[in-house]
């Protein structure tokens, strides 16, 4: 009990330090020019691996401000930040795994419904 | 937001804490208020429920032998006669960010204690929260004027429309939850509420302007998923 006590004491401690308001005003700057720049792949055009790629990476990198600045887990410890990232490794896992499933799927329905199987 | 400080405890940094604070008999998330590390869980739940309709619309994106309806040009909207690919969606994008910007800077004034900023900013979210639902009912309804259905759509394979009512649906229905709750938390901070201390939601306990940060939590997930469907169903 004691110790618990103690936390709610310093957490009011630290209310008085806060992060510096440009970090956030950096960190909104940044999204709207990646949310622009994603909006820039669809305007031109660009297709296949590039758009791709391109897609993910600003995707990527919008997810990763949002987390680390606006949600504060650069400034967590550890012990939350892992246990909210480890988990996203099934969610890749799920996805290797239906895609595998679909290109199986999309391979049956153009053998047996295209084709017309193996007759 | 954390660098807690416990008395006759060292908290040491990196992964070495995060094992000892893991092993430790007490709160494992050190400096975390109870109301935060519960919204964190609730948020990594809801990132799998999002993560399963993301993956089905992959799974039936991909396995369908009829062309997909390609979303630039459903999603295309006449601006000055000319059709402008994605502008509907560009704009919300550009919406839910600006709300989401003010939300961060609502948590960083709340805990500040400087009431009126923070309450200022919490009802521009809420505001920018209510025009990104009001353009998504703009978007539904041209949508089924122009005769997508979950079942049929004149633009390509069957499965578009069910993939995307429910997918943006379910995060409009997020959207318009927090806008109420924005709303709610405007009230609360302007009247005073953490300042006279009154109880919080679900608890006994004074509430504090932590669950400003709380709220905030939730608010910014709305954004990261509309970065996951942005970049999924109206950019692939």
């Amino acid at each position: 009990m004691e110790n618990t006590n103690n936390i709610e004491k310093t957490d009011k401690k630290e209310e008085a330090s806060t992060h510096k308001i440009g970090i956030y005003l950096w960190i909104w700057t940044l999204l709207f020019v990646l949310s622009f720049f994603s909006y820039m792949v669809d305007w031109y055009q660009f297709q296949g691996m590039l758009r791709w790629s391109l897609i993910l990476f600003f995707m990527f990198l919008k997810a990763g401000l949002i987390m680390a600045f606006f949600m504060h887990l650069f400034w967590e410890r550890y012990a939350l930040v892992n246990v909210l990232l480890w988990p996203m490794t099934a969610i890749a896992c799920f996805i290797f795994l239906m895609a595998a499933e679909f290109q199986y799927t999309l391979f049956s329905r153009l053998f047996y419904f295209v084709v017309g199987g193996g007759a | 937001m954390s660098e807690p400080k416990i008395d006759g405890f060292e908290l040491k940094p990196g992964f070495k804490g995060m094992a000892s604070d893991t092993a430790s008999d007490q709160t494992m998330f050190k400096g975390v208020h109870w109301g935060k590390a519960m919204m964190w869980i609730f948020l990594l739940s809801d990132t799998f429920v999002f993560s399963c309709f993301l993956i089905s619309y992959m799974k039936g994106r991909g396995s369908t032998p009829v062309e997909w309806p390609n979303p630039s040009e459903v999603f295309a909207l006449e601006a000055f006669g000319v059709p402008v690919p994605l502008l509907l969606i560009a704009l919300m994008t550009f919406v839910l960010i600006t709300s989401s910007g003010t939300m961060a800077i609502a948590v960083k004034y709340g805990y500040e204690k400087n009431r009126k900023m923070c309450g200022w900013l919490l009802l521009a979210t809420a505001l920018g929260g209510l025009t990104f639902v009001g353009m998504q009912a703009y978007e539904w309804s041209k949508l089924i004027h122009e005769g997508v259905r979950p079942w049929e759509n004149p633009f390509g394979a069957a499965q578009f429309g069910s993939f995307f009512f429910m997918i943006t649906g379910f995060h409009g229905f997020h959207v318009s939850i927090g806008v109420i709750f924005l709303f709610i938390y405007t009230y609360k901070v302007f009247a005073g509420h953490y300042e006279k201390g009154k109880k919080g939601w679900f608890t006994k306990l004074k509430g504090d302007y932590v669950e400003i940060e709380i709220l905030g939590l939730y608010w910014h997930f709305v954004d990261l998923v509309w970065v996951f469907i942005f970049a999924f169903f109206y950019l692939w």
